[in-house]
């Protein structure tokens, strides 16, 4: 009996001898795995032409410094663009493609795009999910007769609740989840 | 004198026209028939001490009785009579030599080991627990109550200090359970504990001397040296989160000197409910196993203890954030975001919890000189906590640290005289921290080997009939050697550069690899006395100094604490915290009632606390982010209790507390300090009928007033606009009062066995509430009503 209780002890000390020498500085750095360094939201128009890239780029992640936002054009009136979000993380080498995971879970995601402070245009999903509920790596964006420049916002949460009332069609309100991309592109409107 | 007894009886009770009592009396001797004074007998729920010449009378009901009869020194009688009416017992004591040279030091003119006022919960009241933890326990004592998230994970609070601010001392040994985050309970299981005391304030300096809050000692059930078996089992059942729990232990003694018990604990409950909704991912799991063997001799012994906690704790879904934007509106929906139907299943967010403790103990008396102990004791940490993560991470924990410790004591107990003792020790430390980089998120603790050395003495001396005096000095060391990377934007907007550039040790990326040491040497004692007025009232003083070293997470954070949805910074700038306690106790105990008040005041420099400084923005939004700073603190406060048999089989019992913290730089209150906490409780006894027990306790918490405002503007996204919102974290929320029931019937069961039978209601009228130290206020209500029962089986 008595050696029988001994044993979870030696065990135990054997264990901790192991973790004592076990201990050299061999600390590895950790790359953060699951930040979103880089947003970029590509706008195409339908008739074709030079798209318009919108980037928001983060290199130190959940760090001290803010995104940096770059735009490399301007938006045109009465126009519908073909919108594509993609979402990197190039922390990691190779890059990761995260869009890649999002779609693969589409059902758990869902992005959320506004026009505001001028802007002004419609939004409409142009993919879906395996329940046949949008995401939003595509959609359709057309500017109203009169823009002016303002902000296009891009919202993604992370298992939102799908089925809440306007949710499908893009309304934010009822959608719960949590924001894994909350990004501001101002755009200019020509 | 057949009188007399029928005029005792008379005013005895009026019970006694229905089920009369008995009376056993007769005289307890020893081996040389020599009278024994003060000697304890136990029968029922009743005692009596015997006089100067032996003689005791006790009440005793009907049927059969279990009769326990015990003297400091001697070996206890415990036997079991049939009462059918008065009877007379004369019962002789055989001296245990085993147990004498145990308490040989403590037989002299001195009559307590401290003059500090320890507050103790017995076994009794820990069962109640039993399917609870060790913070919900606490909470019975006045100036003791709980920084809880949700309602698994609760941690004491002592006179409004917690975390590493409060020892945990489980066994002997000091629980090293990475105690510094707020959402770690303490890694132990309540049914082990056969005794758990509280000191407040740093005095107990043979555990450490960085106290600051205070030390609770938890110590299992003493094994008597006897041919012995028994053991119990308690089951608990509760209506709300759908589960219970079964514990239990088997102790078994021997004549010879030997013991061994084994304790095991498996908790299994669901999804908690608040009054309107459910508590969405609230379950909790545990699996506990304890085992001991031990050995007392003539003039040594040893122990030896083996201890495994397994917890898997649930988050409440709803309380993981994504941005300020979603804080802001889970405040303003005020109900929690995710709610599902009830399960028990617990998903991710969760927490995965593994304690393990090993430890040999051995003692030598040596006589005319005092007792040597030596000790050696293992603890394994391993904490995993889990996120809400996209992708092939989904089952990756987000946090995954190993941290074991090592540690040696060496204490002398001795005394000079009859009228003075002492106490020294030394102890060493040493503790490695393993983060898993596996995980792919940065920890938020680096890897780390800490190693401390202490040593101390203290002096207890009898100077007067009525007076004893205690002083003690503790001095530690305490060195820590990390490796931690910095992202580089962080280490030069931490400014670290112009005085730790020296630590760089590489580059990787885009983070600095570092090498941060820190020595520190900290100094503690206390001296305090203990005045017994007259027979009824006790008068303890206590001055204490304590300093405390910075923490890990207070040195080394620096990241996304993704379970709080907020920016963490430490400062590798910080000092060691310093503390002076001056408390005072006055105690008064007669037949009927006891009073007990006791004001301290504690001042604290370079108290450290988290406080929010601002926000970061990144592609998920803006975070606030929350520093680690240091101030002068001063906390004042009060805590009273009152115990009052105000009739026949009645108990009243009433716990009060008040803390007043300061943050003396910036003129404003110190945040999460307790709020006045008042409790009542009203207990019907009644012996005859089965022990019936029933209580009904009022709960009163008051609005916190006083709280330092935090609250900061940031830009929410309302309809697709941006609109600079306040966000109001700091405002705590509404005062609150809830009734409890209780109810308990013990039953003879077997020969030598009984059944206990225990049904409470918790939160009598569901009321609806919440409250400003549980870290899951802004999302939610408390829980609810819960009904539990509880069978506990004495065997």
């Amino acid at each position: 009996m008595k050696t029988l209780k001994l044993v979870p002890f030696a065990f135990i000390a054997l264990l901790s001898f192991n973790s004592c020498s076990s201990d050299d500085n061999s600390s590895q750095p950790v790359n953060e795995e699951e930040v979103i360094t880089t947003v970029t939201v590509t706008l195409t128009p339908e008739g074709g032409g030079n798209p318009v890239v919108l980037t928001s780029r983060d290199l130190d992640g959940d760090g001290p410094d803010a995104p940096v936002i770059t735009s490399t054009g301007s938006v045109s009136a009465l126009t519908t663009y073909n919108g594509t979000v993609s979402l990197l993380n190039e922390l990691t080498n190779p890059v990761d493609n995260i869009s890649l995971e999002v779609e693969e879970e589409g059902d758990e995601h869902q992005f959320f795009f506004s026009a505001t402070g001028g802007l002004s245009g419609t939004f409409a999903y142009a993919d879906e999910d395996v329940n046949g509920d949008p995401i939003g790596l595509e959609f359709k964006f057309t500017a109203s007769a009169n823009p002016q420049s303002g902000n296009l916002t891009v919202i993604l949460r992370h298992e939102p609740n799908k089925a809440g009332a306007n949710v499908a069609s893009g309304d934010i309100t009822n959608a719960g989840g949590e924001t894994d991309i909350q990004v501001v592109f101002p755009v200019t409107v020509e | 004198m057949r009188y007399f007894i029928a005029l005792v009886f008379l005013f005895i009770g009026n019970q006694s026209f229905v089920y009369s009592q008995n009376k056993v009396s007769g005289k307890i001797t020893n081996e040389k028939n020599e009278p024994l004074d003060g000697a304890h007998v136990h029968a029922s729920q009743n005692f009596a001490v015997s006089d100067p010449a032996g003689n005791f009378s006790i009440d005793v009901p009907f049927g059969q009785n279990r009769i326990v009869v015990s003297y400091i020194g001697y070996k206890t009688v415990e036997f079991s009579q049939d009462i059918d009416g008065d009877v007379v017992l004369n019962i002789q004591l055989k001296e245990d030599i085993s147990a004498l040279s145990e308490i040989e030091i403590k037989d002299k003119n001195i009559k307590t080991n401290a003059t500090s006022d320890r507050k103790e919960l017995k076994i009794d009241q820990l069962e109640k627990y039993s399917s609870g933890s060790l913070g919900d326990a606490l909470k019975e004592i006045s100036g003791v109550s709980s920084l809880k998230t949700g309602n698994t994970i609760v941690k004491p609070i002592i006179n409004g200090l917690h975390s590493s601010r409060v020892l945990i001392i489980n066994n002997n040994v000091r629980l090293e359970d990475q105690q510094w985050g707020l959402e770690h309970a303490p890694n132990l299981d309540i049914n082990t504990a056969g005794k758990v005391s509280v000191i407040k304030g740093a005095s107990g300096l043979q555990y450490g001397g960085d106290a600051i809050g205070g030390v609770v000692i938890i110590e299992p059930l003493p094994i008597p040296v006897k041919d012995t078996l028994y053991g119990k089992t308690i089951l608990n059942g509760a209506s709300n989160g759908r589960g219970g729990s079964i514990s239990s232990s088997l102790f078994k003694g021997y004549q010879s000197g030997w013991n061994w018990n084994l304790q095991g604990t498996f908790k299994y409950l669901g999804d908690v409910e608040a009054p309107d909704y459910i508590l969405s991912n609230t379950g909790n799991r545990e699996k506990n196993f304890s085992g001991g063997i031990g050995f007392k001799g003539e003039n040594s012994g040893f122990s030896g203890f083996f201890s495994y906690y397994n917890a898997t704790i649930g988050i409440l879904r709803a309380s993981h954030t994504g941005n300020i934007a979603d804080l802001v509106n889970a405040i303003n929906t005020g109900k929690p975001s995710v709610i599902n139907d009830f399960t028990y299943n617990i998903n991710a967010p969760k927490q995965e919890v593994q304690h393990y403790l090993g430890k040999l103990n051995y003692y030598h008396t040596f006589s005319d000189f005092g007792k040597l102990t030596l000790q050696y004791a293992f603890q394994l940490n391993n904490r995993l906590e889990y996120d809400i993560r996209r992708g092939d991470s989904r089952n990756k924990p987000s946090l995954d640290l190993s941290l074991s410790t090592h540690l040696m004591l060496v204490d002398l107990e001795t005394s000079s005289s009859e009228i003075s003792k002492y106490k020294f020790g030394i102890s060493g430390v040493f503790q490695n921290n393993f983060a898993d980089t596996d995980t792919g998120v940065r920890p938020l603790i680096p890897d780390y080997d800490k190693y401390e050395a202490g040593v101390y003495g203290i002096g207890t001396f009898a100077l007067s009939e009525n007076l004893e005096l205690e002083t003690g000095f503790r001095y530690d060391f305490s060195r820590i050697d990390a490796t931690k990377f910095y992202l580089q934007t962080r280490w030069n907007e931490r400014n670290y550069d112009a005085d730790f550039s020296d630590i760089i040790i590489g580059e990787v990326g885009n983070q600095w690899k570092t090498n941060p040491v820190f020595t520190y040497h900290n100094f503690s004692g206390s001296i305090g006395t203990k005045y017994q007025i007259n027979t009824n009232l006790k008068w303890f003083t206590n001055l204490s100094l304590a300093s405390r070293s910075p923490n890990p997470s207070e040195l080394f954070s620096d990241g996304l604490h993704h379970s709080t949805g907020q920016i963490e910074l430490g400062d590798l700038r910080l000092e060691k915290e310093k503390a002076i306690k001056i408390s005072t106790t006055l105690a008064h105990t007669s037949a009927k009632f006891a009073f007990e008040i006791n004001p301290y005041l504690n001042l604290i420099n370079d108290f450290t606390l988290l406080e929010p400084t601002g926000l970061e923005q990144s592609n998920r939004g803006a975070f606030p982010v929350w520093e680690y700073r240091q101030v002068n603190a001063r906390l004042m406060g009060i805590d009273i209790n009152a115990d009052y048999d105000f009739a026949k089989n009645f108990n009243y019992h009433s716990t009060f507390a008040y803390v007043y913290g300061e943050d003396q730089n910036n003129k404003e209150a110190l945040i999460d300090m307790p709020p006045v906490n008042w409790n009542n409780e009203i207990q019907f006894k009644k012996q005859e009928w089965h022990h019936l027990v029933l209580g009904l306790k009022s709960e009163l918490v008051f609005t916190q007033k006083r709280f330092p405002n935090n609250d900061f503007i940031a830009d929410v996204p309302v309809d697709g606009e941006f609109v600079p919102t306040l966000v109001e974290i700091s405002q705590p929320p509404k005062g609150y009062h809830q009734l409890h029931f209780s109810s308990e019937m013990t039953f003879a069961a077997f020969e030598k066995s009984k059944i206990t039978i225990g049904f409470t209601i918790q939160n009598l009228f569901n009321t609806n509430y919440r409250d400003y130290l549980n870290r899951t206020r802004f999302y939610t209500d408390d829980m609810g009503r819960n009904f539990t029962v509880q069978l506990k089986f004495n065997y």
